[in-house]
Order: structure tokens, then sequence, then C-alpha cells
């Protein structure tokens, strides 16, 4: 036993070295060289920064007339209304699916389910856009977003769907509730944890979509975060301090929400995986 | 109570007029316009001329190679590492609750962060990389400026970013197996090894199939890392499908383009399809 505990104790100090180089000195060299005088980060090291450019940060967010700033309004509006339609269409759209085991059904099923491994048809899709005007508009990056993310949604929704009896659907329909407050006052309520997964799961995945904006969403005033960033990557590929604090400010508001949601961020991936 | 009337099909019109409209009819009609030389208002149907382009031409059919190298070998060394990573964090180590948040976060970092950061770490003169390297008296190594050498880099940032879903897919697989199992094997004298190959990993294989699939999946869309990485470059040396599509939408050959992104489909279509196929079938069985 003794030797057991010596084992598990060497374990503790081999992993907590291996996480230290693998994974935490790559944010630390961000976070460093983001404070650093632009000369001195250029030699990319990890030298402690002789004094702290925290002025960085400010010439960031001023940089180009604020687009950091217009940036960070573009993603978050895109984020929250992909978010909120898309907590909208797939709860409805998951609950029907489950709750109805029918031919129409089954093949809407595997429909969707195709969604989650075949990317999208990127030109066509510009094409069409264009057909309803909503190219290069908020709206319809908004509606490529739910597009994309509709089929892992949908399959958390059913997923949950799953647990829910339908003995309280059964209850509401004698006494008398119409099929949408059937859905709306007792199924939705009920959908609060799942809901809550979609929401912190689809929020990261569309505050860190690169490749989508790139293609939909081109010119300046319409920039996403990480447009910005790759963008500055070209301009500034001789001012590391201010591209790293530009990598900071991107960076955090993906840290606050680990930390509070971990937990539930890290078993909405694995059901979404496992039932993938 | 009957199902058809309280189960509205009008619940199921939002999100599918959506999700067709914006994904299966430009996919559709994809199929069409890589046919054709076209500019989003006129188009001239040339047959499977860009299909025979994409193949023959060195520069593109290099997309489809590299494309088929990344998605295998970063799967393939998700699956190899999470798995001892995960058996790792679900001992009786103390830091384990730290290690794995650790080693998930970089999954929720922004993939352009990623990329220009370890761009940074990977610079031939300067980086942190071989600055290290360098005092263990090996380099300078060319990371991202060696064609022979460039593709696996990003591979080997990919697998640093991902391994992370990986790892909690397969320990959430390893805690639903019956701790009765390791106890009954203790007693028969089963060693740690032993337990492995026998209980854990066969017992985990559900999960396994899981990050089979998404990573494999994963790796033949990539683009946004390597994009960032590299451009594509040293000459052509890391382009995929994936980043062939955009440079001929940039160029402007639009045909060339849609068929690089159908390509991408039936690559999908004629291996990650059957995979999950042959996977879960094997799953049924066992």
């Amino acid at each position: 036993m003794k030797n057991e505990k010596k084992l598990y104790l060497i374990g503790d100090i081999v992993g907590l070295l291996g996480a230290l180089i693998i994974f935490i000195i790559p944010f630390g060299f961000m976070f460093i060289n983001s404070l650093k005088e632009r000369r001195e980060a250029n030699l990319l090291n990890m030298n402690w920064p002789e004094t702290l450019q925290w002025v960085n940060y400010k010439e960031v967010f001023t940089a180009n007339n604020s687009i950091v700033l217009t940036a960070f309004k573009n993603s978050i509006l895109l984020t929250l209304g992909a978010v909120v339609v898309l907590i909208m269409v797939c709860s409805m759209a998951g609950y029907v699916l489950q709750r109805r085991r029918d031919k129409l059904c089954g093949f809407l099923n595997a429909l969707v389910l195709s969604g989650l491994m075949v990317p999208p048809a990127i030109l066509p899709t510009i094409w069409m856009m264009q057909r309803l005007g909503i190219y290069k508009t908020l709206w319809g990056m908004i509606l490529i977003e739910v597009a994309l993310q509709i089929p892992f949604t949908i399959m958390l929704y059913r997923g949950f769907m799953n647990a829910i009896p339908v003995e309280l659907e059964e209850a509401g329909y004698i006494d008398g509730c119409t099929r949408v407050s059937l859905f709306t006052q007792i199924v939705f309520p009920l959908l609060k944890p799942v809901t809550a997964t979609v929401v912190i799961l689809n929020a990261a995945t569309i505050f860190n979509d690169f490749t989508n904006p790139l293609y939909f969403l081109p010119g300046s005033k319409n920039a996403t975060v990480q447009l910005t960033l790759y963008n500055f990557m070209g301009q500034y590929s001789s001012s590391y301090n201010l591209l790293f604090a530009d990598v900071i400010i991107i960076t955090l508001p993906m840290l606050v929400l680990f930390i509070f949601f971990n937990k539930r961020i890290v078993a909405g991936m694995v059901a979404g995986a496992v039932k993938g | 109570m009957d199902k058809k009337k309280i189960y509205s099909n009008w619940f199921l019109v939002p999100a599918m007029t959506i999700f067709i409209v914006m994904f299966l009819v430009p996919m559709v009609i994809s199929l069409f316009f890589s046919l054709t030389v076209w500019n989003f208002r006129d188009y001239t149907f040339v047959g499977l001329d860009n299909f025979k382009m994409f193949l023959t031409e060195a520069s593109l059919n290099i997309g489809i190679k590299n494309t088929l190298i990344y998605a295998i070998l970063t799967c393939l060394l998700k699956v190899v590492l999470a798995f001892f990573i995960a058996n790792f964090l679900t001992s009786k180590i103390k830091t384990k609750n730290i290690l794995r948040s650790v080693i998930f976060f970089p999954n929720l970092v922004s993939t352009i962060a990623v990329g220009i950061t370890f761009a940074a770490l990977m610079h031939p003169s300067k980086g942190l990389l071989n600055a290290t390297l360098g005092v263990l008296g090996i380099g300078p190594i060319n990371w991202l400026g060696d064609p022979g050498l460039a593709l696996y880099s990003v591979i080997g940032t990919d697998v640093w970013k991902g391994v992370g879903v990986a790892t909690v897919i397969y320990i959430a697989g390893i805690q639903a197996i019956d701790r009765t199992y390791y106890e009954a094997a203790a007693i028969d004298g089963a060693s740690k090894w032993q337990q492995l190959k026998a209980i854990t990993f066969p017992l985990c294989r559900p999960a396994m199939n899981s990050i089979i699939i998404l990573a494999f999946v994963g790796g033949m869309r990539s683009f946004d890392l390597i994009w960032s990485m590299t451009g594509g470059g040293p000459g052509f040396a890391t382009d995929v499908v994936a980043s062939i599509v955009y440079k001929q939408y940039g160029a402007g050959f639009y045909g060339l383009s849609t068929a690089g992104n159908v390509i991408m489909f039936i690559m999908i279509g004629v291996l990650a399809f059957p995979l999950q196929k042959f996977l879960l079938s094997k799953e049924v069985d066992g």
C-alpha cells in the first residue's frame, strides 16, 4: 500500500509537470508577450517583461477606429442571435422528433444527422444568400450558423426528451392544454438543463467560428473577433505584443465561460459525441 | 391521445426550413455547379473538367493526399494518446480534476489564436521550441518552413488542441465500467496492464468509436488551423481540400472551388459513413 501511494504521488508530479510544459506554457507565452514592448516581444521568448505594457491592450482596442470593439459587438450579436433562434426552433423540432416515431420523422432524423458530418457547400450557399438578399448581412450569418448547428442542437434536445415522461403531456392534454401550450408551458420548462448546455456549447462554437464568417460575412464593417484577429496577423506581423494582446482578449471570454460552466461543457460534449 | 395531432408537424417546420434552405439545397446545387464554370450570375457547363483538373494538377491533388494524411494521423494520435491520458486521469491521483480542466481548455480557445501562438512557438530562429531543443543540442528545425515537415507540425498542434475532448469522452466511458470487474480481476491476480487490456480497452469501445468518427471527420474538414499557421504553404505542402476550396474561390475559379467542395462530400461519404457503420456493427457484436 505504501508503494502504491508513492506511485500516485509520482503520478501527480509527472502529470502536473507535463501539463505545465505542454499546456500551460503556451498560454503563459501569449500572456507574457502581450505585456512587452514591441521589440522585446518580437524576440518571442518567455522572459518577464522589463516593464509591464498594459497600454498594449488599450492600443489594440483603439486601433483602426476601434475595429476590435465593432468586432466584439458583431460577434456578440451573431452569437446571441443564433443561440436564441437555435433554442426556439430546435427545442420544438427535437420534441416532436423524439415523440413521434413515424416514417417522416425517421427520415428527417437521418437527414439532420447527416449534417453532423458533412461540411457546408460554400459557394452555392453564397449564391443562395444572394438570391435571398441576405449575403454580407448579420441576419444572413445568423441563419447560416443556425443551419450548421441545427443537427447537433436537435440531437441534444431529442436525447434529453427521452428522459421526460410522456405522462405529463397526457395529463396536460386531458386537462385541455392546446398543443402549443402543452409545449411552451409543460415541456419547454423541463428542458432547462439541456437548454443551458445548448446555450454554452453553441455560444463557444459560434463565437470561435472563423471559417464561416470568412466566407459569408466579408467586409470590414461586418468583422467578427476571429476575422479581426486573422487580419491583425497580417498587419501586426512585426508587433507580436499587440497580436498577443488581441489573442488574450479573445481567449478571456472563453476562460470565463469555462471557469463557470466547466462541468456542463464537458458533459454536453460527451453526450453530443456519444449519441452522434 | 392522437400523436399526430399533439406532436404537430408545424413544430418541425422552422428548423427544417432553415436547415433545408441554408444547408441541404446548396449542397444539392453544388453537385450541378461543380460541373460548370460559373460566377454567381452565369454558368457554362463543362462536364467533369473541374474534377479532372483537381485529380491531375499537382497543386490540387496534393490537397486530397494531405487531407487524408491529416485526418488519419490526427485521428490516430488523438485516439491513442487520449486513451492513456484518460486512464491516467481516472486513477487515484489527487490532481486529476485540475489536470482534466487544463487538458480540455485548449478546445475552447479560438483556432486562429492557437495557430498564431504555435506559429510563434515554432519560429525557426527565435521560437521557444527550437530554443529548448537547442539546449539539448538538437536543431534548429524549420517546423513550418520545411515542406516535408510543415504538415506534421500542424497535425501536432491540432492534436494539442483536440486531445482534451477525446480524453473526456474516454473518461466518461471508463467511469461507466462496473468496478466489480476490476475487483474480480485483481483477486484473480491480473496486473494493472492486463486489466487495462482485458477490461478497460474492450469496454470503452463505444467511447472509442465516437472519438474515431469525431476526430476523423474533424480532420477531413480542417481548415482554420492550417490556414492560420501556414496558409497552405510552403508552396502547396500543407494545402488540404478545404484550403484549396478557399484559394480557388479567392482566385475566381468558382467551378473548381465548388468541385473541391463536392470532393469533400465524396471523401466523407466514401470514408466516414462506412467507417461509422463498420464501427457500430462491431459494437453490436461485442
